[in-house]
């Protein structure tokens, strides 16, 4: 049976890398005794995997990912074990049953809310400017790949934005197709609002992941969690 | 505590300017929070080296375990800045602090550094450094916390005695209690730090330095240790658990986020080890073998796993196969675990029928490899430092293996052992050329899967304190070379060079970690001269610069040869002298002589040698008698 998890990741928990996140919830499956399925083989490994790895330094209050277990209880009682293992900045906030059929999740990733809070005397030099900036027809950064650099237009791949009380929401692009970095942005921004652009200089949380709906490209965005069923 | 939001000694931004910031912000499962306004005493433990090798360190667990049982205490951790975190904090002026508390070192009242092994020495004075605590124990003030080593290299603590306000000889289990206590008592009447460790030198295993007075010949040898204190005895004894039973044992672990060195539930047995061998400190200092109860041992092993999470469960000894109970705990560990996809693993197993079934069982035997020290590559040699490993049973176990599907072996050797001789050398080579032909001989080619692989690798030998071989000459970094370089072209020249190969361990380190063991006070001197000229994480070799050392012996007017390249001669004092480890200087003279016939000692089970550690009373000393 197939489940999906949403987690949070917050506080002292951002400066932990992907890889060691992975390690980590084998870790708490193990104290908390899910009953997790593993692959054959000499080296079993539990099969679990992460809907979009988050980088270092952000958090993330809707993180997602799904796990194949044998046997498994109430959503609740799950949630509820899994949370009486964590380390402080992880939380467990739901646990679904996959509906028959439903792809894993990072596979149809293709959007993410996230809030873009700068330090404070940051934020008092660019927040006049966002209202410019976002109502451009076209954004064009320089975006590095392995091989090569190019321009692309990421106005395309903001969703959505708004201004809130010493920061920006966002809705991105994210996902294999199109995928749009909120680090990326912020460059842009920077640039557009006459600032240095320090990565540092913002703290960036991912709020929620998406998917399309039906898998269709016109499909509306739902919530990684519409995926699945409590289980009772 | 995990609803308590810790706030962190440093800024996000310097965070993410570092590699793996997950080293320097605590919180890690099971890591123990207090509240510190209801502590009395605030400890830190530190291992001076990067957190994935210090996170690894068992000792480190136990220590904390045990400290934090106190509700009067609270023991937080610190471990060495890496280079690109040093440079932050000296540029920013922020002071080391505790990872748990997040508070400057320099606040805490015992700063606690584990000793494991030579080359760490300069990390404990960045320590100190970067804590904003003088280098100098004569230096520090009633604001500074007090500087405790212990571990393995505090056997012979006087490289490194003048930055240390005192040591601890032993196994800490048994008297950091009543040094606590004694602390608590005194910090309340007022006395002040020079009379606290004037009254801690009164406690059997502890060691003050400021107390004692060297005085040297004029060859640079050492005419007398005195004691200038009354409280300061002449002998300090090390302290040792005696009875294993009575000893709590860490059942919640810390488990870190990055992935440490050993990423494992590491499960200690045994202490100590009745072999012998003549090189080999801890199977001296950790004298007499004391086991832990198998009943205890599976009942840990449970308890462990669930706390820990981890996947991995590892027995710790010096000689595992010595353990009397071994059978009856691995089968129960592959019996409980072996279904729950827990790895077992077993170090220091000898290599027979036991340990083969029991490894084709938990291990992959296409990809794993066995492993042998036979330490030397001649019997002649191997009497010599009394290893007790034969050809033939290096062969006859390699050839069981071989039709149990294992091809590949790792042989681990050392070089510049006293009395060596280049046959010695060679027999390194003609060792490993024999265990590959076991292979093809045993193996018949259609059942081969491609060629045996007997990897071998040299270490250099070090002579270590409280050893029958303390008294050894060590080497020239040119003549270590000119070994290893034997080896190798006789590597070429063996019937199945293909399927050998060959690695050897830098020299310059090994020259360098030789004057660290036997140094003595004056080598302080040196340590700093090096540190100054921005020595760190020596035993790192990205990080090791032998120049910048050569030049600090030079500033500090030590001559290497002095340390490394004479003999010493049976009646010298040695600057380790002054401690009673167990063992005692008859019993090492004794072995030194039968070590220069080549003449074999029986282990202790075999016949005690009355090596002096009865007295403790207690462990292999008494098995047998009720
Ligand atoms: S006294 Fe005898 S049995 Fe005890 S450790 Fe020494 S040699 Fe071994």
């Amino acid at each position: 049976m197939k489940v999906r998890i949403k987690f949070r990741k917050t506080g002292l928990m951002r400066y932990i890398g992907h890889l060691d996140v992975m390690r980590y919830f084998q870790k708490v499956n193990r104290r908390a005794g899910v009953d997790i399925a593993y692959s054959a083989g000499f080296s079993p490994h539990q099969l679990m995997s992460f809907a979009s790895p988050l980088g270092l330094g952000l958090t993330g209050e809707g993180e997602y990912l799904d796990m194949e277990v044998n046997t498994c209880g109430s959503s609740a009682a799950i949630v509820k074990r899994m949370n009486a293992v964590m380390a402080e900045g992880m939380e467990i906030v739901g646990v679904w049953r996959l509906f028959e059929g439903a792809k894993p999740a990072m596979a149809v990733v293709a959007a993410a809310d996230y809030v873009l809070t700068p330090e404070p005397e940051l934020w008092e030099d660019i927040k006049e400017k966002a209202e410019a900036f976002f109502a451009q027809e076209a954004i064009s950064v320089r975006k590095k790949t392995k091989k090569s650099e190019k321009e692309v237009d990421i106005r395309p791949l903001i969703y959505d934005w708004r201004l809130l009380d010493g920061g920006i929401f966002v809705k991105l692009a994210s996902g294999s197709a199109d995928n749009l970095k909120p680090e990326l942005l912020l460059e842009a921004f920077c640039r557009y609002a006459g600032q240095e652009y320090d990565p540092c200089g913002f703290s960036i949380c991912r709020l929620e992941l998406y998917a399309r709906e039906g898998g269709e490209a016109e499909g509306r965005l739902v919530p990684l969690s519409d995926f699945g069923e409590e289980i009772l | 505590m995990r609803s308590q939001k810790r706030k962190l000694a440093l800024s996000h931004k310097i965070l993410m300017s570092v590699e793996k910031p997950a080293r320097y912000i605590g919180g890690e499962v099971n890591a123990v929070m207090k509240d510190p306004d209801e502590v009395e005493v605030r400890f830190t433990m530190c291992f001076p080296d990067v957190y994935e090798i210090g996170m690894s360190h068992l000792g480190i667990q136990i220590l904390y375990d045990m400290f934090n049982r106190r509700e009067d205490v609270w023991c937080e951790r610190v471990y060495s800045p890496w280079p690109d975190m040093d440079k932050v904090l000296r540029e920013e002026k922020i002071p080391l602090f505790t990872l748990e508390g997040q508070t400057p070192v320099r606040e805490m009242d015992f700063l606690g550094i584990t000793l494991q092994y030579e080359m760490c020495y300069t990390n404990i004075l960045q320590i100190l450094d970067l804590s904003g605590i003088p280098l100098f124990a004569g230096e520090r003030g009633e604001e500074d916390p007090i500087v405790i080593g212990g571990g393995p290299c505090a056997y012979n603590p006087e490289p490194i005695a003048e930055f240390f306000d005192l040591f601890y000889i032993g196994e800490g289990e048994t008297v950091y209690d009543d040094l606590l206590d004694l602390y608590k008592r005194m910090r309340a009447r007022g006395t002040g730090r020079r009379a606290f460790l004037e009254q801690a030198a009164g406690i059997p295993g502890i060691y003050v330095p400021a107390l004692y007075d060297v005085e040297y010949h004029e060859d640079g040898t050492i005419r007398a240790m005195v004691p200038n204190h009354p409280h300061a005895p002449e002998r300090v004894v090390k302290q040792l658990v005696v009875d294993m039973t009575k000893v709590p044992y860490p059942e919640k672990p810390l488990v870190p986020y990055l992935k440490a060195t050993q990423d494992r539930v590491v499960l200690e047995i045994q202490r100590g080890c009745i072999r012998g061998c003549r090189f080999c400190q801890a199977g001296m200092v950790y004298r007499p073998v004391r086991e832990r109860d198998v009943e205890d041992l599976k009942e840990y092993a449970v308890k462990l796993l669930e706390n820990t999470g981890h996947d991995e469960i590892s027995l710790s000894s010096l000689s595992s196969s010595d353990y009397t109970r071994l059978k009856e705990l691995v089968y129960f560990l592959i019996e409980r675990f072996g279904e729950r996809d827990v790895n077992i693993s077993l170090p220091s197993l000898r290599i027979d029928a036991f340990s083969l079934d029991v490894m084709s069982r938990v291990q992959d035997v296409k990809k794993s490899s066995l492993t042998f020290a036979p330490e030397a590559g001649s019997q002649r040699m191997r009497d010599v430092i009394n290893k007790g490993l034969t050809e033939e049973v290096i062969l006859s176990g390699a050839a069981e293996a071989f039709r149990g599907g294992w091809n590949k072996v790792k042989l681990y050797f050392m070089l510049g052992l006293p009395t060596e001789t280049k046959e010695d050398i060679e027999g390194i080579a003609a060792l490993a050329n024999e265990v590959a032909r076991v292979y093809y001989e045993t193996v018949p080619k259609e059942n081969r899967q491609g060629r045996v692989q007997v990897n071998s690798s040299t270490s250099f030998f070090i002579p270590k304190p409280f050893t029958p071989l303390q008294w050894a000459a060590m080497f020239t970094k040119e003549e270590y070379l000119d070994k290893a370089r034997t080896v190798n072209e006789a590597m070429k020249r063996q019937l199945n060079h293909k399927s050998l190969r060959y690695n050897w361990h830098e020299a310059d380190v090994s020259v360098l970690e030789g004057v660290l063991a036997r140094g003595d006070r004056r080598v302080g001197r040196a340590i700093l001269e090096a540190y100054r000229r921005g020595c760190l994480f020596d035993s790192w070799s990205e990080c090791f610069d032998n120049e910048k050392w050569m030049a600090a012996f030079e500033a500090a007017g030590l001559d290497i040869a002095f340390y490394n390249l004479r003999e010493r001669s049976l009646d010298e004092i040695l600057p380790w002298d002054f401690i009673d480890a167990g063992v005692t200087k008859e019993f090492l003279k004794r072995e030194w002589k039968r070590a220069m016939e080549g003449t074999v000692t029986p282990n202790c089970r075999a016949q005690c040698q009355g090596c002096g550690v009865k007295k403790f009373g207690g462990g292999v000393c008494f098995e047998g008698q009720d």
